[in-house]
């Protein structure tokens, strides 16, 4: 169950985002303004109101497995992580306030006010890592100034305990805690320091199985709720008699309970499971219930802010939906969906530059990877999807883009395990006009078998896709040749069929200028010519089937590069028809880079993966980078860069253009980035800490969200800036608002003070501050893709740079009037787009 | 084991009677139990729910409550009248009517003093226990709608009663109605229909608990006349309500079949505020449960599907024994079966009537396991239908096959059975002996030349029966003891001796050439389910419903060494947990170390030649010396072989022939001619 994240770091591999936020429950902070969760080696603070990330409590130097507000400050939270530290932060401002060191992996964190400066942690004992040994320790924190205190005042709650953190939860007011492992539930006392352990049969004989999954405590009464594996609920009470205990169950769930929990009143009861309905159990009325179905992937947690007039759960889908009490979504904050496994490519949208890949099931979703936010999901298979184990149900399994983003290919399928293959190969227009793709055909009986690989021919005049499948033929589609359609619509149809001495295709690759098409039939690559279908030529391999297959770009494009199972990687020259060169390489993914000649290639060997980065027309690689991670590799993409970097560092100037983003076993998302993208993240996090405690006020809003806006554009015109700019027009309202109020001078004087406040700007280019709130609000109203525009800092820059990329301005004073110049051109970009 | 040719009869349609009323009594801990045909029985709840008692009931007499006062049972039904049983004759003492049309509930008090009755015609009448009777006292103030349910609250000075849509609390001082609570409607097309108040609690801390047709459970408080708490429990209706002695634990039976228990817990460890919250449920059951008991260590339940269900409560338990496994009781702890071992004639009876059945033969030889071709089908010779009302209690077929016996509570009737060829024709033997005018057993001597009947008193009248009448011979009166009905009596093959047993647990041997009681065997804590008398030792083998098995040699009067043997050694565990009583004692007269015993699920043959097994050894081993070889067969048999082949049975008896007649009543047969249960929507399907 748990997800144990162990990075080697290597001076620039990190992980980008996509992170989990579902692993452990989200916490909404007492005011529910906040919603936190922990994300990867962050915690991150989303608004709960408009769903966006604000900023992220930065500093675990590995997975965050546990936050907790404080019992004693409900402004702060305390956070564990597996690199055995806990954190207390001011989550607000983003301020680490003490760092706790344990020493040993955390797992889960819990705290009770009765316990005032105790944590309870789940402890995995280092000497035992492999028999899973978690221990509940409580750990009494040093009353110390200093900003990193050891803990070491330790004492050991119990020695066995589930590795599944819903298995444990403080009872009424901390007077006891309970934990199940197994079929056994323990409650500990902390007054009579006892603990009552119950049990129950493994089987009864129905064939039910009845291992606990998860705990509640009722908030006032003695009662715990547990959750089990087939689905019943079981709430005990009595629980201080070894043998008079009781409990009562109630069974709606079909699969195991994955999630229990009491509202703050303890009026209701919520449970969730894989069926992904919430219910909501009316608390000592048996069986009347309420029910919240279809809420996308199984619920895997269900917090409760404190007032219970909101509840979250966070799904296997990578999402926290935010719930009002009244049972209807406000909200959904959906991380990058990462499924059992993501079975298609790796894709860039040319047109968003947006990652596309496997989301929810039967679905593509497009994930900004510079805003770390999942942009949308796209219905490919077009069906309910039914949330039972054990089903087959169709997914989709590839996806292409044509280079200009105007056409997707998909391929959805059921059956891979039982015999009858069913499958679809869809083709998708780009609508200009809802931007978005819409189905323009579907091939039912594509091929007679199932569909390895496809791509679209990359020339910009045609469009053409071909797929190979495991029926041994290839297919070229091509749109609108029917003859037979006499309308406009262009729907695709087969253009030509090609087989090569009945063996079976592995895989295919147009040459960048799409004069060439590349097929590979097992150990046979046949060239051929996509004008006229004429084979040009065929490349015969030393032993192994040929797995990929490239061609080079810009300088390299004579060369066709290849990999086959016999880890040899060779490279044609199609000039020549001769083997330029091989070498001995067990390659599990080759990805070329499109706007350089450089190819990146996996390697596994020997339980690591390397990176070799290299031209192909010479073998000497520009970068390798040994045991970047200790998986597989099988899906990598280059992103283009938006904004080239200038390095002049040899190593890293392959990453000048583009980065190479990939994907390991574990479903980590990493990438390479260089020392400088780091500092520069680095800084625009620091940035983010914004003054938020000033109170809501009416003057708040008027100004302060004005003030906090503008700071916000600051930070993102400017992320090198060191200071924050500080709106000019509100000093005056500051010092106003600062003033006491017996020496303010009258009402009268002010106002005109005020309205003038607000009128002039400083800086004859700044825009006065009420239109730019009126634009904002415009904006708003456009569309999500324009709104992205303008709040990604990076788009702002590249429009920036567009004319002023070799401007050598280096002075402050210089820099800063880029920045304004590039608001303001970025504002009317906006307009403009938006007007048609 | 042996080799033996079964008829497997499967053509005996008992239907046990639903079950109507349960009444607990702590002090003597007896369940009784009042059946739909008007039936009362009494089981013994700490001999392992032993059938001690049966009192069969008439035509047209229904009983809807049964009360305890003190050691005395009372029943009330449709059909207006008071009845009290006379449980040492296990007979009816009397009826007297209460005038108030059919009575639908009956509650005695706590103190033994008062008998509640609550009628059609709206009125809760009150009754005086007297020494010997009971009598009429008044009644309290008459309502509109029949009364359902009533219950007294402890301290005997107030009684709740349910009706129609509402609830009343009356001041027994008084006669008054204290206060009137309005049972809630269903919602929706059930709006019109009335609230029917099945079933009233009424705890002595003045709450008042109420289980009713919309199915729900209403707790309120008598001193203010309002609810305190609802629990939706069903559906359908909540038919039966019981608490427990303590008064910490409730127990709701459902017309669904479940029982679902409620507990008074706190809700904070350690503080004393507790509420009543619902917790276990126990589904064991088909069709409505018509009542519900909660005993001391167990939640007891019974209702259409005629099976009583004793649903251990393990956190009352002290330790888990097989005295405190889940049972059920389906099949009376009688013989309903007598066989005529000579002739091949079996007589089955009915509550109703008696049927006689000739067996039917078979052909060739087959191998173990398989079935026979059937030469002659088996044929039903005779339809006895009972003259009266009264249900039939005891029927014998003398061995010969000549004689038909059976009594009702009021007649007893002999008739002998002429059969030539194919014409059946019975005559009733006229001019009986005085003597002959109920028993509660009856046995006929292995030479059908006597006849025995164990009446009032303990004692067993002798009548010899021939061609040309009946005579009154003498009667066997045990020197002391209690007046018990006898409920099994024995006949010794030679002719010597009678034994009888009697529901105190007492066996006495008679010897019937001096016509004097012989000896007395010590009396046993447990009650005894059968018994047999060894044809060449004349040797007494009793089987107790706590699975123990004695052996009394009759001629030395003590225990024989195989006996003591067993009790030194102690029986398996497997055989001790076994939860339904021996009904049969069988000798094989071609192996005299051989006896065969039978109970619901088994047939066994224990070889007293062979050693006993201990707990280590395995008991039920007849796969595993299967596969052995001959010489390892030797240490491995002990002497209990059990045949699982058969279930549900009924009786298992031993022809002469060495063929043994095996009467089964799958249970599935039974489920089949019940009505059907409430549809209830089951998941996935």
């Amino acid at each position: 169950m748990l997800y144990i994240y162990i990075y080697i770091y290597i001076y620039n591999i990190v992980r980008c985002g996509g992170s989990k936020v579902n692993l452990r429950p989200p916490i909404i902070s007492t005011d529910s303004r906040f919603l936190l969760c922990a994300s990867g080696d962050l915690v991150k603070v989303y608004s709960t109101r408009t769903e966006e990330w604000l900023h992220s409590l930065q500093g675990h130097t590995n997975q965050v497995t546990g936050i907790a507000l404080n019992p004693a400050n409900h402004l702060q939270v305390y956070s564990c992580s597996v690199d055995g530290t806990v954190k207390l932060w001011d989550f607000i401002d983003g301020i680490l306030i003490k760092t706790f060191i344990i020493g040993y992996p955390l797992f889960a964190i819990y705290v009770s006010e009765k316990h005032e400066g105790v944590l309870f942690l789940h402890v995995s004992m280092a000497t035992d890592s492999k028999n899973e040994c978690f221990q509940l320790v409580a750990v009494h924190l040093p009353k110390s100034a200093e900003q990193e205190v050891e803990a070491k005042e330790m004492s050991v709650v119990s020695s066995h305990i589930s590795s599944n953190p819903s298995c444990t939860a403080f009872g009424r007011g901390g007077e006891y805690i309970a934990f199940a492992r197994h079929l056994q539930l323990n409650v500990y006392f902390f007054r009579k320091q006892k603990t009552c352990s119950f049990s129950l049969k493994a089987t009864d004989k129905k064939g039910a199985k009845n291992a606990f999954t998860c705990i509640a405590c009722h908030p006032t009464d003695d009662c715990i709720a547990t959750g089990h594996e087939d689905g019943k609920i079981r709430l005990w009470r009595n629980f201080i008699h070894k043998k008079e205990y009781t409990y009562s169950t109630q069974h709606w769930h079909h699969n195991a309970v994955n999630t229990l929990c009491f509202t703050p009143e303890g009026t209701h009861l919520l449970s969730g499971g894989i069926e992904s309905v919430l219910v909501q159990w009316q608390y000592g009325a048996g069986n009347r219930k309420e029910f919240l179905p279809r809420l996308g992937g199984s619920i895997l947690h269900i917090s409760v802010s404190s007032d219970g007039q909101l509840f979250c759960t966070s799904h296997s889908d990578n999402k926290i939906t935010v719930i009002e009490s009244s049972f209807k979504v406000c909200g959904v904050i959906q991380g990058l969906v990462k499924g059992d496994g993501v079975l298609t490519d790796l894709m860039i949208d040319p047109r968003s530059k947006a990652l596309v890949l496997n989301g929810k099931p039967g679905h593509l979703q497009f994930y900004s990877l510079l805003r770390d936010k999942h942009l949308y999901n796209l219905d490919i298979v077009q069906q309910e999807y039914i949330y039972e184990a054990g089903l087959d149900q169709f997914e989709v399994v590839k996806a292409a883009f044509d280079i200009k983003g105007s056409w997707l290919a998909t391929v959805e399928e059921r059956g891979q395990k039982s015999s009858d293959l069913e499958f679809f190969l869809k083709l998708w227009a780009f609508d200009e006009r809802t931007q978005s793709f819409v189905l323009n055909t579907t091939i039912t009986a594509a091929h007679t078998d199932r569909i390895i690989s496809m791509c679209f021919s990359s020339s910009k005049e045609t469009t053409m896709l071909v797929t190979i499948a495991e029926d041994g033929q290839f297919k070229a589609w091509c749109q609108g040749a029917d003859a037979d359609t006499q309308q406009d619509q262009n729907f695709w149809s087969c253009d030509f069929v090609g087989s090569y001495h009945n063996l079976k295709p592995t895989n295919c690759s147009f040459s960048a200028d799409s004069s060439l098409l590349a097929v590979s039939f097992q150990e046979v690559i046949t060239i051929w010519s996509p004008e006229t279908w004429e084979m040009l030529t065929t490349l015969c391999q030393p032993p192994g089937v040929i797995r990929d297959l490239c061609f080079g770009r810009l300088s390299c494009s004579k060369y066709l590069l290849g990999t086959t199972t016999r880890n040899l990687l060779c490279c044609w020259n199609l000039l020549t028809c001769a083997l330029e060169w091989s070498s001995s390489v067990e390659v599990s993914k080759l990805q070329p880079d499109p706007l350089s000649e450089n190819v990146a290639a996996f390697s596994y060997q020997s339980k690591h993966t390397d990176v070799f980065v290299f031209k192909p027309s010479e073998p000497r690689p520009l970068f390798t980078n040994k045991n970047v991670c200790s998986e597989k590799v099988h899906r990598a993409v280059f992103v283009p860069r938006e904004e080239p970097l200038n390095n002049c560092d040899e190593s890293s100037q392959w990453l000048n253009r583009s980065q190479l983003y990939f994907l390991t076993q574990n479903m980590d998302l990493l990438t390479f980035s260089t020392a400088t993208e780091e500092d520069r993240i680095l800084s625009s996090s620091k940035q983010l800490v914004i003054d938020d405690s000033v109170a809501v006020t009416p003057f708040y809003l008027l100004l302060g969200k004005h003030g906090q806006q503008q700071q916000k554009l600051n930070t993102q015109s400017h992320p090198a800036a060191d200071k924050p700019q500080q709106p000019q027009g509100s000093v005056t309202i500051k010092e106003l608002l600062h003033t006491p109020a017996h020496v303010l001078p009258a009402a009268s004087v002010l106002c005109s003070m005020f309205v003038n406040s607000l009128l002039i700007s400083n800086t004859g280019v700044q825009q006065d501050p009420l239109r730019e709130e009126m634009d904002s609000e415009k904006e708003e109203e456009d569309s999500e893709e324009e709104m992205e525009a303008c709040d990604s800092q990076q788009e702002l820059r590249v429009q920036g740079s567009v004319d002023e990329v070799t401007l050598k301005l280096s002075k402050a004073q210089e820099r800063e009037l880029k920045r304004v110049r590039k608001t303001d051109f970025s504002w009317m970009a906006g307009l403009i787009d938006s007007k048609p | 084991m042996g080799e033996f040719k079964v008829h497997r009869v499967r053509f005996f349609d008992y239907m046990p009677s639903g079950i109507r009323a349960l009444a607990f009594n702590q002090d003597t801990e007896r369940m009784a139990v009042a059946r739909m045909d008007g039936s009362v029985e009494v089981f013994h709840c700490s001999d392992r729910f032993f059938q001690e008692k049966i009192i069969p009931g008439r035509e047209q007499f229904g009983i809807e409550g049964l009360s305890w006062v003190g050691e005395r049972l009372f029943s009330a039904g449709l059909n207006g009248g008071i009845t009290e049983y006379d449980l040492t004759n296990q007979k009816v003492k009397y009826t007297i009517d209460a005038y108030g049309g059919p009575i639908w509930t009956i509650a005695g008090n706590q103190q033994g003093t008062h008998l509640a009755v609550g009628c059609e015609d709206g009125t809760v009448k009150l009754f005086e226990v007297n020494e010997d009777n009971i009598q009429f006292e008044r009644n309290l103030d008459r309502q509109k709608s029949r009364i359902v349910s009533l219950s007294w609250h402890p301290s005997g000075s107030k009684i709740a009663a349910g009706m129609m849509d509402m609830i009343q609390v009356f001041n027994v001082e008084t006669g008054h109605s204290m206060h009137r609570m309005l049972a809630d409607r269903g919602v929706g097309t059930s709006r019109s229909k009335e609230c029917v108040v099945w079933s009233v609690v009424y705890l002595s801390d003045g709450t008042i608990i109420t289980g009713d047709s919309v199915g729900m459970v209403k707790l309120w408080d008598d001193q203010t006349g309002t609810l305190i708490k609802s629990h939706n429990v069903t559906k359908c209706d909540v038919l039966a309500l019981s608490v427990s002695q303590n008064e910490d634990s409730l127990v709701a039976g459902t017309s669904e079949g479940i029982v679902v228990q409620f507990q008074f817990v706190s809700m904070v460890l350690g503080k004393d505020d507790k509420e009543w919250v619902r917790t276990r449920t126990f589904r064991n059951h088909t069709h409505d449960i018509r009542a519900v008991a909660e005993i001391t260590t167990a939640v007891v339940s019974g209702g259409m599907d005629a099976q009583l269900v004793v649903r251990p409560l393990l956190d009352k338990i002290e330790e888990r024994s097989a005295a405190s496994a889940l049972r059920k009781i389906h099949f009376p702890h009688r013989r309903l079966v007598a066989c005529a071992r000579k002739s091949g004639l079996m007589l089955f009876q009915y509550p109703g009537h008696l049927e006689l059945w000739r067996l039917g033969e078979s052909e060739g030889k087959g191998i173990p396991g398989s079935s026979l071709f059937v030469k002659r089908n088996p044929e039903k010779l005779l339809h006895l239908k009972v003259k009266g009302e009264d249900h039939i209690r005891c029927s014998a077929v003398s061995p010969c096959g000549e004689w038909i016996v059976y009594s009702t509570a009021s007649t007893l009737r002999l008739y002998r059975l002429h059969c030539d060829n194919n014409n059946i024709s019975i005559t009733k033997i006229s001019k009986l002996p005085k003597v002959l005018s109920s028993a509660n057993q009856l046995c006929f001597s292995s030479d059908s030349s006597h006849l025995f009947s164990a009446s009032a008193q303990s004692s067993v009248h002798l009548v010899s029966i021939s061609q040309s009448g009946c005579k009154f011979v003498g009667t066997l009166k045990p020197k002391s003891g209690s007046h018990q009905a006898i409920h099994l009596l024995a006949a010794s093959e030679d002719g010597k001796w009678v034994a009888s047993a009697n529901s105190d647990h007492e066996v006495h041997i008679y010897n019937l050439q001096t016509r004097k009681a012989h000896c007395t065997v010590p009396i046993y804590s447990s009650a005894v389910t059968a018994m047999g008398i060894h044809p060449a030792t004349n040797c007494l083998f009793m089987m107790h419903a706590d699975q123990q098995m004695f052996e009394y040699s009759i001629e030395q009067k003590q225990y024989t060494d195989w006996s003591r043997t067993v009790q030194r050694k102690g029986l398996h565990r497997l055989w001790v947990e076994r939860d339904t009583p021996c009904l049969n004692v069988m000798f094989n007269p071609q192996n005299p170390s051989h006896v065969i015993l039978h109970d619901m699920y088994m047939l066994c043959i224990i070889d007293q030649s062979l050693p006993l097994p201990d707990d280590k050894t395995q008991f039920y081993n007849q796969l595993t010396l299967k596969s052995l070889t001959e010489e390892q067969r030797k240490s491995h048999s002990h002497a209990f072989k059990v045949c699982k082949t058969f279930k549900d049975i009924l009786c298992v008896e031993l022809m002469p022939d060495q063929s043994l007649v095996v009467v089964e009543r799958p249970l599935e047969d039974i489920a089949t001619q019940l009505p059907a249960p409430i549809k209830q929507k089951k998941f996935a399907t």
